[in-house]
């Protein structure tokens, strides 16, 4: 069952269409992964989520029924645009944060001790938030965003001002959660971590949804036919060079001691993978046979049209 | 609500803890104490330098006119000074060169000086020159007695006003009734100014932190703008009744030390004015007559009704205010970027605070008047026509429309600042602003 429904959201703003009929289902305790270029409405979608600010028309489902503004303390977001107050103390400040997520004093107390321990930071309590670095403010953020134990969590761009170390404890943190049954969005431009993390997608490009479904099956659905091959030089076909012909064409070929290795592309795509094989055995012998599937970030280029700005 | 609560805490608590509040509320009356203080003390200090000027009496006839003060001393030359011989010595402050007798030709006194003379030394010379031709024309009549009878006939009496209202007759003065509308006026002023700015400042700093989007993912936007409103107001509060404990115990402890009743009530005064007469007949006076009349004009002012209003229109006028100053916080990035809008503010308050200055002169005036409806200008010009006496009606009328309005503001303000809160880069325009307040939720 799907934990988040945004159904047929459409936000106009005054000279633009932030979001038009763009319908987002992301299935309980997945990782959902909604991505897109700049302005394509992301932010948007999630501020509708998260109740900032509300659609022209369409409606937004949370654990099945139609969300209602107190949802919002079940909803845990980690805003691209994101900071603290810092003259606040870290302890105060996430006090605050969370009794704002409707958790009692006590409640809250628990959850900061748990999490300061855990990031092995509970010296830091008592310490204004512009003293910390900013890796140090960020894990404070973090820690703000998930001390409600929210079910549904949103990180839009949640690395970036992260060093890679830190990126990966939150990459395992995240991950960790989802293991406690969270359901997680994530926003980024980030396309390596999206094919890491995520187990489905959606592409929002000029204020619709041009892209979505599962990571493997859009991956399938991409791609171009090609196949890395290598072969060895033995005696018979010693400098054998594989030739294009009309099953298949050589894209690139390289000659190396122990073995060559070319990448080929179908020219028949309603051929099997199994048909193709037995036509490059009778060439040469193969050695390895691997199908190219196109990376996230080649299908986000290729659907979107534009090179993919990165934030890192 | 819990949670508008919760936000009025966290900001009132920040607020109340900061030392430089402590500072600020404990330095302020100093320093209007010290700003009324310098003029007194410059006058005090500016005074001791002596300046000499020469007299220069072609007639004979003026010795001695001019006496020497505290501040110049006067030397009287022989008749034959040139101005070649003036112009070439600078060392008297000014010179004083009468050619003819003034009865009959009054332009015959010049000050020649080096340096420009000030406007206070020429009055004092004229002042001393007219008092003295004054007599010397009075004696040169030849009537005897004259002097007498001049002395006579001016004729000295003291005004006492009394108004009548509801409990009777009160003793009313005009001055004090001004002093009062100006320092209440004053404090809306200066709190309009320095809390709206705070609001903003506050508004703009949760914006370029960046904080602001992880709050309004808690709660509504409106919600973190009237708690920042609302404990923003309450500092002020906390600061103004600060001030008014600290003012009751001064006074307390001036009625201590010197014997006067402050805090009495008409009657008591009139019978402590009774006792004190007879006290008086008997020789053992208590109380100095002055002393007694201040506190019973003091009396008359119905202070109660002061600070009930003073609260009143601070709270109106300051929700008012403070909505547009947080709207503009929310709409620009940086503190440059505010001058634009702050502007138009500027020169509301500037007038407001200009026509309650007027209306001191003529409360009952149709400016002062119609700027004590107009919600913009009322909290400010009110409070001056308060102390004067206004009809109940006008009042009520008058924080109708006030807090109508500061509804109406804060309605307009959420819409504005709701918007702007997320955006950043670009300036909006006054276009712009008023598209975001048709923008739905």
């Amino acid at each position: 069952m799907y934990y988040l429904e945004a159904k047929n959201i459409v936000k106009q703003y005054a000279s633009h269409k932030a979001l038009d009929n763009v319908t987002v289902q992301v299935p309980q305790n997945h990782i959902y992964g909604l991505l897109g270029p700049n302005g394509a409405g992301k932010t948007t979608l999630i501020r509708i989520i998260n109740h900032i600010t509300g659609p022209d028309s369409g409606e937004v489902y949370i654990d099945g029924h139609l969300s209602i503004p107190s949802d919002v303390e079940n909803i845990g977001y980690l805003p691209e645009e994101r900071g603290l107050y810092k003259k606040m103390k870290v302890g105060e400040q996430l006090m605050y944060l969370a009794r704002l997520k409707g958790l009692t004093r006590n409640d809250a107390k628990e959850q900061i001790k748990h999490w300061l321990n855990k990031f092995d930071i509970a010296h830091w309590d008592k310490k204004k938030v512009e003293e910390l670095s900013k890796g140090m403010q960020q894990k404070i953020q973090f820690i703000a965003t998930v001390i409600h134990r929210p079910k549904l969590l949103i990180f839009d761009e949640p690395f970036s001002g992260f060093d890679p170390v830190n990126a990966n404890i939150l990459k395992n943190e995240i991950l960790e959660l989802r293991k406690q049954g969270a359901t997680i969005i994530f926003s980024t431009h980030n396309m390596a971590s999206v094919e890491e993390i995520c187990d489905e997608i959606t592409l929002i490009n000029r204020s619709r949804a041009v892209l979505q479904g599962d990571i493997n099956s859009i991956r399938q659905a991409h791609k171009k036919h090609l196949f890395k091959v290598s072969y060895t030089n033995d005696a018979t076909t010693a400098g054998y060079m594989l030739r294009s012909n009309d099953i298949y064409q050589v894209m690139e070929y390289e000659q190396a001691s122990g073995y060559n290795t070319a990448i080929v592309r179908k020219c028949d795509s309603g051929m099997t993978n199994n048909e193709l094989i037995q036509a490059m055995m009778r060439e040469c012998q193969l050695v390895t046979f691997e199908e190219i599937l196109p990376s996230m970030n080649e299908i986000f280029i290729d659907t979107v049209g534009a090179p993919v700005a990165n934030n890192e | 609500m819990s949670k508008l609560s919760l936000i009025i805490e966290n900001e009132y608590m920040t607020r109340v803890r900061k030392k430089s509040f402590l500072i600020m509320t404990l330095l302020t009356p100093i320093l209007m104490v010290a700003l009324c203080c310098i003029p007194v003390l410059i006058e005090i200090f500016s005074s001791n330098d002596m300046r000499n000027v020469t007299v220069v009496d072609q007639t004979g006839l003026y010795q001695g006119v001019f006496e020497d003060n505290e501040e110049y001393t006067f030397t009287y030359l022989n008749t034959q000074t040139t101005s070649e011989q003036m112009r070439n010595d600078d060392t008297p402050y000014a010179y004083i060169v009468i050619t003819d007798n003034l009865l009959n030709n009054p332009d015959a006194l010049t000050i020649y000086s080096h340096k420009q003379t000030t406007a206070s030394f020429e009055m004092e010379i004229e002042n001393s020159m007219e008092e003295f031709l004054h007599e010397a024309k009075l004696a040169s009549f030849d009537i005897p007695g004259l002097q007498q009878i001049i002395d006579e006939s001016n004729v000295k009496i003291n005004i006492t006003s009394i108004r009548f209202d509801e409990e009777g007759e009160t003793h009313t003065s005009a001055g004090l009734a001004t002093a009062i509308g100006m320092i209440s006026t004053f404090i809306i002023y200066m709190f309009l100014f320095s809390y709206g700015g705070m609001v903003m400042n506050s508004v703009m700093q949760e914006k370029t932190n960046r904080i602001v989007e992880v709050i309004v993912s808690s709660v509504k936007p409106f919600d973190l703008m009237m708690g920042k409103i609302i404990s923003v107001g309450l500092v002020g509060l906390t600061q103004i009744g600060i001030w008014v404990l600290l003012l009751v115990g001064l006074g307390f402890g001036a009625s201590m030390a010197f014997g006067i009743p402050l805090f009495m009530s008409n009657e008591e005064l009139l019978t402590q004015a009774q006792s004190m007469n007879s006290a008086a007949m008997t020789g053992g006076a208590t109380i100095d007559p002055d002393m007694l009349n201040i506190a019973q004009t003091l009396s008359s002012i119905n202070f109660t009704q002061i600070v009930v209003c003073l609260i009143l229109y601070f709270v109106g006028g300051y929700v008012i205010y403070a909505s547009l100053f947080a709207a503009i916080g929310s709409a620009v990035d940086n503190e440059t970027d505010t001058n634009q809008f702050m502007i138009p503010i500027t020169l509301i308050i500037l007038f407001a605070f200009y026509v309650g200055i007027f209306s001191a002169e003529d409360p009952e005036g149709s400016m002062a008047w119609w700027c004590s409806m107009i919600p913009f200008t009322s909290p400010i010009v009110m409070m001056v026509r308060i102390p004067f006496g206004v009809a109940l009606w006008e009042l009520i009328l008058s924080l109708a429309i006030l807090f109508a309005s500061a509804i109406g503001m804060t309605w307009v303000a959420s819409r504005i600042y709701r918007v702007g809160v997320l955006l950043y880069g670009k300036k909006p325009s006054y276009k712009e602003l008023f598209k975001w307040i048709k923008y739905k939720a």
